[in-house]
C-alpha cells in the first residue's frame, strides 16, 4: 500500500522515517521523496498489514498521511490508446491489452514523467 | 468497379479491412481473394499536423471584412476574401499557449461547444465595421470544410534520441541515452501501403475523414512516393465529423497538433490489388532516426519494420529498448471498421478517381538566401599546415609568419593527424625535452566542416573552450580554418549594423 507523507515545516530536518522504521519495524520502501529546506512530500510503500500501524507512527510525529489507492488517472474519454505513456513510465504502469492501454496505477511512484508525455491530457496525478 | 458499388447498393458488398486480408489471400490466393473481397477498408489515427479548416462566417450587419480574427484566442488567418477564415491545427493560443490550439477549436466545434469569435476588419465604403465579436458553435458557420495539405504519410520514421538530456519533439517525449522509440503510423492498416502504386487511390476518392466522408484532393504537400513517402491532401465537411475520430493533442514543449482518422477503401479489383493489400506489418520497413542530432538530415539508427515496433521493443546496439506509438492502433482499427460498416449500410459509395496521384514529387530544404551562414561562407581558406617530420624551430617560426596561432598536422596523404598551438611550442621550449612536432600535437582535434552551420560550430568552440577549428573535407583533408576572431568579427560586425 501506498501512503503519501506530507512532512511539515520544522519537522523535515528530523530523521522521521527512521525513527518509524525502527519503532514499527516495518518494511518501508521510500518511492518517491521532494524534500527541501521548509517542508517535504515522500511516496513510501508499505506491506498491508503494517499499513495501518505506519500510518499512526507517522501521524504522531506530526506527518500528514494520504492512502494512495490510486495515485494517477487515466480519463478513458481523453485517452485515445496511442501508447505513448507505456514506454516512458519507469515502472511498468501502462500496457496494451489487446489494442487498448490499461493502467495499473498501484505501479505508479508519481514521478510525473507521463503527465506531459500524453498528447491527449488524459493523466492526472492524485492529490498533485 | 460499377459492380461493386451496385453490391453496395444492394447490400451484398463483401468488406474486410486490411489487417485481415493477408490470411484470407494466403487461405484462397489472390485469385480467390478478388473472387471473395469486394473492398479492403484501411484506416490510421494520428498526429497529422498539416492539418487546417475553412470557415465561413456569415456576413454581419453592418458587413465587416475581416483582416485578423481569433477563436477562443486561437488566431486564424483572415486575409482570404471577407469573412472566410483559415485556422490552422497547429496554432497555439494566445492565452493558453500550446495547451490549446487550433486543432482543440476544431475539436470543440465538432463536439458541438461555444466558441468566441473575435475579428478586427479593414474598413471601406462597401465594409464599413471594424470590430466583431460573437459566440458562435459549428452550426452558425455557413461552411466548416476541413483542408488538410498533407496527411495519412505513407510511413514517417521513428524517433529516438542518443543525447543526455530528455527531448520534447513532435515525436513525443523521447528519453536520453536511446530510453525509448516513438514511432508513428497504422502499419499495415494505413492507406498508402494498401495501393503504393495508386492503382485506385487518386484525385477525387472518396475517404472516410474524421467519421465523416470527404475526398482526396490531390498528392499532399512534401509528396515523395519515389521514395516511399507519399502524402494525400484531403478534404472533409466539418459538420459531418465526430470527435470520436478528431481531437485535438498537446506535445510537450512542441505545440498542438490534430489527430486525425482518415481511412480509405479499396476495391479489389484485380489480383495486382489483392496482392498488395495483403500487405503485413512486417513488410512495411522504415528508419528509427536519432532526433539528438539537431539537423534536417538526422542520422539513421537503423531500419526497423512495423512488426517490431508494435512487439514493444526494439534492439538498438545489444539494448532492449522499448517502443510506444503517437498513433492510435485501437482508434485506427475503429477507422477501418466503422468505414466498412457504412459501405455495408449502403452510405458510402466507392468513386472512381478523375486522375491518378502523381508518382513522382517533390520535398527539397528550402533555399537559404539570408544569415545563415555555413562554416565554409566564413573560415578562412588560406591555411597553413605542417607535416609532423618539422622541428619546433620551423613550426615556431610558421606561427610567428603566419595568421594564426594553430597549425595543423597533417600526413603525407594531406589528412589531418593533429593540432600544434603556439602555447604547445613555448611549452616545449621552456621544458627542453621535446623536438618533434609528433611529440607535442594535440591529437584528438576537434574539427568542422565547410557546410556545417556556422550556430553549431561556434557552439562547440564555445563547448569545448578553445579557439580555432581546423575545417575538413570529406577525405579529412585540411581546407580551412574557422577561429573564435572569425566569430567576434562576424557577431561584432551584425551588432553595430542593428
Ligand atoms: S499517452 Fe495518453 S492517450 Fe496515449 S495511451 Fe497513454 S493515456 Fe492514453
Ligand atoms: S507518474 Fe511516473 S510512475 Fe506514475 S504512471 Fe506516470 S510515469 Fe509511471
Amino acid at each position: 500500500m501506498k501512503l503519501m507523507l506530507h512532512v511539515a515545516p520544522g519537522i523535515v530536518r528530523k530523521p522521521i522515517v527512521s525513527s518509524v522504521i525502527l519503532e514499527t519495524k516495518a518494511l518501508i520502501n521510500i518511492e518517491r521523496a521532494k524534500v527541501d529546506a521548509v517542508s517535504g512530500e515522500i511516496v513510501v510503500d508499505v506491506d498491508l498489514d503494517k499499513c495501518v500501524e505506519v500510518k499512526r507512527a507517522f501521524e504522531e510525529r506530526g506527518v500528514r498521511v494520504v492512502l494512495l489507492e490510486n495515485p494517477i488517472i487515466k480519463d478513458d474519454d481523453e485517452c485515445v490508446h496511442c501508447g505513448a505513456c507505456i514506454s516512458i513510465c519507469p515502472t511498468g504502469t501502462f500496457r496494451f491489452e489487446g489494442s487498448e492501454v490499461v493502467a495499473d496505477a498501484g505501479r505508479c511512484v508519481q514521478c510525473a514523467s507521463c503527465i506531459t508525455a500524453c498528447p491527449q491530457r488524459a493523466l492526472r496525478l492524485v492529490l498533485k | 468497379m460499377s459492380e461493386i458499388n451496385e453490391r453496395i447498393r444492394d447490400g451484398s458488398v463483401r468488406v474486410v479491412t486490411a489487417e485481415e486480408m493477408p490470411e484470407l489471400v494466403d487461405e484462397l490466393g489472390t485469385q480467390g481473394a478478388v473472387r471473395e473481397v469486394d473492398v479492403v477498408t484501411t484506416g490510421t489515427f494520428g498526429a497529422m499536423c498539416s492539418s487546417g479548416l475553412f470557415l465561413n462566417t456569415g456576413h454581419s450587419d453592418p458587413p465587416i471584412k475581416i483582416s485578423k480574427a481569433w477563436l477562443n484566442n486561437v488566431e486564424a488567418y483572415g486575409g482570404v476574401a471577407a469573412v472566410d477564415l483559415f485556422l490552422g491545427a497547429t496554432q497555439p493560443s494566445e492565452d493558453r499557449g500550446d495547451e490549446y490550439g487550433g486543432a482543440h477549436v476544431m475539436e470543440d466545434l465538432v463536439s458541438g461547444r461555444d466558441v468566441e469569435l473575435r475579428a478586427q476588419g479593414v474598413v471601406t465604403d462597401c465594409y464599413p465595421r471594424s470590430e466583431l465579436e460573437t459566440t458562435l458553435r459549428l452550426d452558425d458557420f455557413n461552411q466548416a470544410i476541413m483542408v488538410n495539405p498533407r496527411n495519412a504519410y505513407q510511413r514517417y520514421a521513428a524517433a529516438a534520441n542518443s543525447t543526455e538530456r530528455t527531448l520534447h519533439t513532435y515525436m513525443g517525449t523521447l528519453l536520453p541515452r536511446y530510453g525509448n522509440v516513438s514511432y508513428s503510423g497504422a502499419g499495415a492498416l494505413s492507406p498508402i501501403p494498401n495501393d503504393p502504386d495508386f492503382e485506385y487511390i487518386g484525385v477525387g476518392t472518396r475517404i472516410f475523414l474524421c467519421g465523416g466522408q470527404g475526398q482526396i484532393i490531390g498528392p499532399g504537400t512534401q509528396h515523395l512516393p519515389q521514395n516511399g513517402f507519399a502524402t494525400l491532401m484531403v478534404k472533409g465537411d466539418l459538420k459531418e465529423m465526430s470527435s470520436e475520430f478528431l481531437r485535438g493533442a498537446t506535445f510537450q514543449d512542441y505545440g498542438p497538433s490534430l489527430y486525425v482518422g482518415l481511412g480509405v477503401p479499396i476495391p479489389v479489383l484485380n489480383e495486382r490489388i489483392a496482392e498488395k493489400t495483403a500487405v503485413r506489418d512486417r513488410e512495411i520497413v522504415t528508419e528509427i532516426v536519432d532526433y539528438g542530432v539537431p539537423r534536417r538530415a538526422r542520422p539513421t539508427v537503423r531500419r526497423v519494420n512495423y512488426e517490431e515496433l508494435y512487439s514493444g521493443v526494439v534492439d538498438i546496439d545489444g539494448a532492449e529498448v522499448k517502443t510506444s506509438a503517437l498513433s492510435s492502433r485501437h482508434v485506427a482499427r475503429k477507422v477501418a471498421s466503422a468505414l466498412g460498416d457504412s459501405i455495408r449500410r449502403g452510405e458510402f459509395l466507392l468513386s472512381e478517381a478523375v486522375e491518378p496521384l502523381s508518382g513522382v514529387g517533390r520535398n527539397n530544404p528550402v533555399r537559404q538566401t539570408k544569415e545563415f551562414l555555413l562554416v565554409g561562407d566564413v573560415m578562412s581558406s588560406e591555411v597553413v599546415t605542417v607535416r609532423e617530420e618539422i622541428n619546433i624551430k620551423e613550426a615556431a617560426r610558421m606561427i610567428v609568419g603566419g595568421t594564426f596561432d594553430h597549425l595543423p598536422v597533417v600526413s603525407a596523404d594531406e589528412k589531418l593527424i593533429g593540432m600544434v598551438t603556439a602555447w604547445d611550442i613555448s611549452k616545449a621550449v621552456a621544458s627542453d625535452k621535446t623536438s618533434h612536432i609528433s611529440e607535442m600535437m594535440t591529437r584528438k582535434v576537434f574539427i568542422a566542416s565547410p557546410d556545417e552551420p556556422l550556430e553549431l560550430a561556434a557552439r562547440k568552440l564555445h563547448h569545448h573552450k578553445i579557439s580555432a577549428l581546423p575545417v575538413v573535407d570529406k577525405d579529412h583533408r585540411v581546407i580551412g580554418m574557422l577561429t573564435s576572431d572569425h566569430l567576434s568579427r562576424l557577431y561584432g560586425r551584425r551588432r553595430r549594423s542593428k
